[in-house]
């Protein structure tokens, strides 16, 4: 092979200009597209690695999503069962201390009496009452000790929604005559009678015989409350037998509890004044003085929702924490994969590489692994959510703001975590990149 | 015409602990265009702390360095970097190709960080990195990554490499190093050819035979210049 000479020598292009120019054109971004392709091919070559270091990142999106799928769906329970206890309630509650069980009874007091003013308010359609006392029972050959056993009147299914599975629920008739009759809650009802019939069956309570007239349907615990564990009785016989009063004659019989029935059409805050300005007037005392509170569903559910937010924070918490320790886990394989790869970044800058392009290349890396390991944490999450909800008796909804949160969150957690090893990568020198062993 | 590589005083010294090992020690030479030149040298006398600093991967401590007649002693990384990728071809002795990663996609690196001019779509890339294999005889190997390659193969990918965006100036240390003697001929063919087309060719080995084929030989001597004799008679390979 000979030398020849058809070609002329190929000079350097390069003036003082030229330069300037080079390294100005040097400070723009190669093409997007080929940072993420670089990134990708990285990410592929080495799967096992990649996979592990996503596996932090997948488990802490899946843990944000289950975690406020419970959440959500905890609170959706609650309000459903609130809602399921009668629609458009007012509760009227005695205040503590001022008629409860063991206040004062002499002050104003909400009274039985209270009940029947609140009836005649327009925009009211219907009342219950409750008047709570803890009995041991005994039926049956078997004892059940404090069982709840509640006082209440003949409208209280109505009002409150709840049904009769068999027999009938008090009457007027026994308010009056203080028949002494007692409607079960399923779950005392099988208790003490199991699968016999207990209508017409006598229970023992505090040494007063009663005879079952009814039992009523399954309705589960609802806020605080076992309904299936209660016996409903005359609020009449209560008065008179269990919580017998001294006082009574000159204030009436205190009540703990008036549910009142709004009419859907009628202006809540209007009826709640009237019940105020009634109820004042005939206690002869001012508004400020009323022995009760008035609250509506949705108060409860607001009220019962900040008693779940604790719930909610320490989810967050936990699930925030492993999200975080799944960043601390890309900033560490990253950390070892740049050791590892110093050649390759010697290689890279050796045909022209800026500190710039290889910064990008490892951050799209640490993007790229937490946004796979983020959509492959959704669909762990949303799997884990829907088993979780079939599985047990919690309830799970999955929220499509906690998608957008976890997916968001691992993009972030990516970046944030991804920069400090892409800098490092960045600051090496080409010739010292090029003889790590 | 302005030489293409010009050093004046080049010292590089390395601080070890409280000893100072000069692996340069005040280097003055002048390459120029169209040049195929040879450096020699005992193991440790500086050829390859010189052929890193004249390909710019690593900076003088001392001295100054005319590229072109354009000094790159005051030039930032990320300069450096864009006369690495357009003005520079090098060669390593150990390939230093991207593992797990094929031979195409390994020749088309230096398009990939390629910003001057017009941008190179994929296709085109690939057709000029396919081009650059078809140059050192391999276009049937572009999907094979390098550890299904021999040493000569490697080499010659590498050389690819070095090629395609046509630089007037490569730089190769070693370039047979780790090759038999067989296979180091086909490569100097290749270098050869390139030389015939005009480029620019610095080249470090410890083999006479193959230094010989060269236009001139720069012997280095614990980081000094020996002989830099320009005059140096026809290459005895002809
Ligand atoms: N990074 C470094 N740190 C410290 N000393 C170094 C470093 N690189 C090279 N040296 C020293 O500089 C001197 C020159 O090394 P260089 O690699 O240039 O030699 P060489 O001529 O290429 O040798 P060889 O023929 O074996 O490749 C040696 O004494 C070496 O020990
Ligand atoms: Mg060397």
């Amino acid at each position: 092979m000979a030398v020849t000479q058809e070609h002329p020598p190929v000079a350097l292009g390069n003036t003082p200009r030229d330069l300037h120019d080079e390294a100005a054109e040097s400070t723009r971004l190669i093409s997007p597209l080929e940072i993420f392709r670089i990134a990708w091919e990285g990410i592929l070559r080495n799967k096992i690695r990649s996979l592990l270091t996503m596996l932090g990142v997948i488990i802490g999106v899946a843990a944000v999503i289950v975690m406020i799928a419970i959440s959500a769906g905890t609170e959706a329970t609650i309000a459903d069962q609130i809602k399921g206890l009668g629609a458009n309630l007012l509760f009227i509650q005695a205040s503590f201390g001022r008629g409860g069980p063991g206040g004062n009874e002499t002050g104003p007091m909400l009274t039985y009496d209270d009940v029947a003013i609140v009836a005649g308010i327009n925009g009211v359609v219907g009342t219950s009452v409750e008047m709570p006392t803890n009995q041991p029972v005994k039926a049956n050959g078997t004892t059940l000790t404090d069982v709840q056993l509640v006082g209440t009147t003949p409208d209280y299914p109505s009002v409150r929604e709840v049904s009769l599975a068999d027999g009938r629920f008090l009457n007027e008739q026994d308010m009056d005559r203080k028949t002494k009759v007692a409607v079960l809650g399923a779950g005392v009802a099988q208790e003490i009678f199991g699968d016999a019939d207990p209508i017409g069956q006598s229970i023992t309570v505090d040494n007063v015989k009663l005879t079952v007239v009814g039992v009523m349907a399954d309705k589960g615990v609802v806020g605080n409350t076992d309904f299936d564990a209660r016996v409903y009785v005359p609020i009449t016989l209560v008065y008179s037998r269990f919580v017998p009063s001294q006082f009574a004659r000159f204030v009436g019989d205190r009540v703990q509890l008036i549910f009142a029935q709004i009419d859907e059409n009628a202006n809540l805050d209007d009826v709640k004044t009237q019940i105020q300005l009634k109820l004042a007037s005939s206690k002869g005392i001012s508004v400020s003085e009323l022995p009760f509170t008035m609250q509506t569903q949705d108060d409860i559910i607001e009220t019962q929702g900040a008693a779940t937010e604790a719930f909610r924070n320490l989810l967050a918490w936990v699930a925030g924490v492993s999200l975080i320790v799944g960043g601390i886990g890309i900033m560490n394989i990253m950390l070892v994969s740049v050791t590892e790869r110093t050649r390759e970044i010697g290689i890279r800058q050796s045909v022209g590489a800026t500190p710039n392009d290889i910064r990008l290349q490892f951050l799209a890396e640490a993007l790229m692994l937490s946004l796979v390991g983020g959509l492959i944490g959704i669909a762990a999450g949303v799997a884990g959510a829907i088993l979780f909800g079939a599985t047990s008796d919690m309830r799970t909804v999955i929220v499509p703001g906690s998608i957008v949160l976890a997916f968001a969150s691992a993009a972030a957690i990516g970046v944030f975590f991804g920069f400090y090893p892409a800098n490092k990568a960045a600051q090496l020198d080409p010739i010292d990149a090029l003889r790590h062993e | 015409m302005v030489p293409i590589i010009q050093t004046e005083g080049l010292r590089k010294i390395y601080e070890m602990g409280s000893v100072q090992v000069k692996a340069l020690d005040g280097v003055d030479i002048r390459i120029d265009v169209g040049e195929f030149v040879a450096v020699m040298g005992s193991s440790g006398s500086g050829k390859s702390t010189l052929m890193n600093i004249l390909g710019c991967l690593d900076r003088p401590t001392e001295g100054q360095y005319f590229l072109a007649g354009e000094d790159v002693s005051g030039l930032n990384k990320v300069q450096l970097a864009a006369i690495r990728n357009r003005q520079l071809g090098f060669i390593f002795q150990s390939f230093n190709l991207l593992a797990r990663t094929s031979a195409l996609r390994n020749v088309m690196l230096p398009l990939v960080y390629k910003r001057n001019g017009r941008g190179l779509s994929t296709d085109e890339r690939e057709e000029r990195a396919m081009a650059a294999l078809e140059a050192v005889g391999l276009a049937d190997r572009a999907d094979h990554e390098p550890n299904e390659l021999s040493g000569g193969q490697r080499q010659r990918v590498a050389i690819a490499r070095a090629l395609v965006n046509d630089p007037a100036l490569i730089m190769a240390d070693e370039p047979t190093g780790n090759l038999d003697t067989r296979t180091g001929e086909e490569i100097m063919e290749i270098l050869h050819d390139l030389h015939a087309r005009g480029r620019t060719i610095v080249m470090v080995t410890h083999e006479p035979h193959i230094a010989a084929q060269t236009q001139r030989t720069i012997t280095m001597v614990d980081g000094r210049i020996a002989t830099a004799d320009a005059q140096e008679e026809e290459p005895q390979w002809q």
